[in-house]
């Protein structure tokens, strides 16, 4: 199981994925909203999402779990 | 003059306004949402009124709120600073309507110049040079196709309601248009909501250099000479400086012309900027106008000894220009750098908790400055913490003197782009004045590959 953290405190501006959903290593999961910035969150290696842990217009904090994949 | 002015602002614009005001004796107010509440320009002004949480949209951008703070407190007159609400015509309007004095121009002068497709049709009448390209909106990719066709690639692709890049890009071919357009206009939807697309022929090396005019309500304009801000990244402008060190005292003064003409034809009052690009044989064309105070005005100030927030609150209170274009003398050369809050080569935001900020002091340094020590630079605005400005009897002297305030420039707890901005004007081709637009994508970050 891999937890897909957050690199930088901001807002969830979209959620690219849904439970169940199999994503490829370097694809987009979530993109967050920080300082008028969009900043894409990928997954670092192939997998299943087994939850989606972050809602979009979420605030949340560096490291803060985002995507669980299996 | 005002007695009571409300800023619906933040950060240190906010401040740059508040300290205007309290020179003049008029009393401040400020606005701030839950994330501010500690904020420099809250403690700075006379008094404050939260307007809502964090997102601008539920505090920075709720003008009923706004309006209810003004109310509230007495204030007769609304500054908007730069950003947020300052370019949205319908904010003015309401400002106007609820009985107090909106500090800039008129909502339909705003909206003239929201529309960049209307805003290129009006310069053109006005005699006013503008790039190669369509006046009207295009339907689609096909017929976006056919026009770019017509003028030669490479061509830019616009949105009419753009701002800040989005919406725009270059495109080469007709395989990148078709791959661009729907994209962009997607964009711009979203962001605008409006996805009116237009093309341009594309300049190639352009230099930004944009003109500053003062315009009472009594008919008088005045062009308070031009700032160089070919820097950029992201399509965001990252260093500033006045005057252009790139364009001849000729073509100086026929910018000036050009932007004299642009302001009246549209009866433009308060302080505006009109934008040209300028080719490497300093033709030059209308790029976009800010109906607004610019982030880089403190570069105009200090080579003219004017005050522009002071000219825009008298300005709105009717009060007549008292100079003319000949009055105005440019002594020395000035230089600001914006400090961000990011990464300085993927320029990735940094929020977080500055654990101590020191600012160096010496002959020709002025800061503009939104943060203390211990204060903390959230997420939710955008990443401009401070600016810097150097002036100096020379450029040389103001780059120095720059140079040696950057080195000493100490903020600790938090990522800036001051690595970045050292390397910049430390770097040959921006020593020698003629920068580009793709200066950073040329110069800057290949070196900073090795």
């Amino acid at each position: 199981m891999t937890i897909i953290k957050a690199s930088m405190a901001g807002t969830v501006w979209k959620v690219l994925v849904a439970e169940g959903q199999h994503v490829e290593a370097g694809e987009d999961v979530v993109i967050l909203e920080s300082m008028k910035m969009e900043i894409p969150i990928a997954a670092e290696e192939a997998g299943t999402v087994t939850r989606v842990i972050a809602a979009e217009g979420d605030f949340i904090n560096v490291d803060d779990d985002l995507v669980e994949l299996a | 003059m005002f007695q009571k002015v409300l800023i619906a602002n933040r950060g240190e614009i906010a401040r740059r306004i508040i300290r205007t005001c309290k020179q003049l004796g008029i009393q401040t107010v400020a606005v701030y949402s839950s994330a501010d509440e500690f904020s420099l320009h809250v403690r700075d002004a006379d008094e404050a009124v939260c307007i809502g949480k964090a997102p601008v949209s539920q505090s920075y951008l709720n003008v009923e709120a706004i309006l209810q703070a003004a109310r509230d407190t007495g204030a007769q007159a609304i500054h908007p600073g730069y950003g947020l609400l300052s370019e949205n015509a319908a904010f003015a309007k309401a400002v106007e309507e609820a009985g107090f004095t909106f500090i800039g121009p008129t909502a339909s002068v705003i909206a003239s110049m929201g529309s960049k497709l209307a805003a290129r049709q009006t310069m053109e009448r006005a005699g006013v040079p503008i790039v190669q390209g369509v006046n009207d909106p295009i339907a689609d990719v096909d017929e976006a196709v056919v026009i770019a066709n017509d003028i030669g690639y490479p061509i830019m692709l616009k949105a009419s309601a753009g701002g800040g890049g989005i919406g725009m890009q270059l495109v080469n071919s007709d395989a990148e248009l078709y791959k661009a357009f729907e994209g962009n206009q997607k964009r711009a939807q979203s962001f605008f909501g409006d996805g009116t697309m237009f093309i341009e022929k594309f300049i190639a090396e352009p230099h930004h250099v944009e003109v500053q005019i003062l315009a009472d309500q009594h008919g008088h304009v005045v062009p308070v000479y031009e700032r160089e801000c070919s820097v950029q990244r992201r399509n965001q402008k990252v260093v500033e400086e006045a005057p252009s060190p790139f364009i001849s005292e000729a073509t100086r003064q026929k910018m000036l012309d050009a932007a004299v003409a642009a302001a009246q034809a549209i009866d433009y009052t308060n302080a505006g900027t009109i934008e040209f690009l300028v080719d490497r044989d300093e033709n030059f064309y209308f790029l976009e106008m800010n109906t607004r105070l610019q982030v880089e005005h403190p570069v105009t100030e200090e080579i003219t000894g004017l005050d522009l927030v002071e000219w825009q609150l008298r300005i709105a209170n009717d009060e007549p220009l008292t100079f003319t274009r000949d009055d105005i003398k440019k002594r020395g050369h000035a230089i600001e750098v914006r400090i961000y809050a990011e990464h300085p080569v993927t320029f990735f935001p940094s929020p977080g908790h500055v654990e101590e900020l020191v600012l160096p002091e010496g002959d020709g340094i002025r800061h503009e400055v939104s943060i203390e020590s211990g204060s903390d630079v959230t997420p939710f605005y955008d990443p401009m913490i401070a600016k810097l400005i150097a002036t100096g009897a020379t450029r040389d002297e103001a780059l120095a003197r720059l140079e040696q305030a950057l080195r000493n420039y100490t903020v600790r707890g938090i990522q800036t782009n001051i690595p970045m901005l050292l390397d910049v004007i430390t770097h040959d081709v921006f020593k020698s004045g003629v920068t580009t637009t793709k200066f950073v994508e040329e110069h800057y970050l290949p070196a900073v590959a090795k």
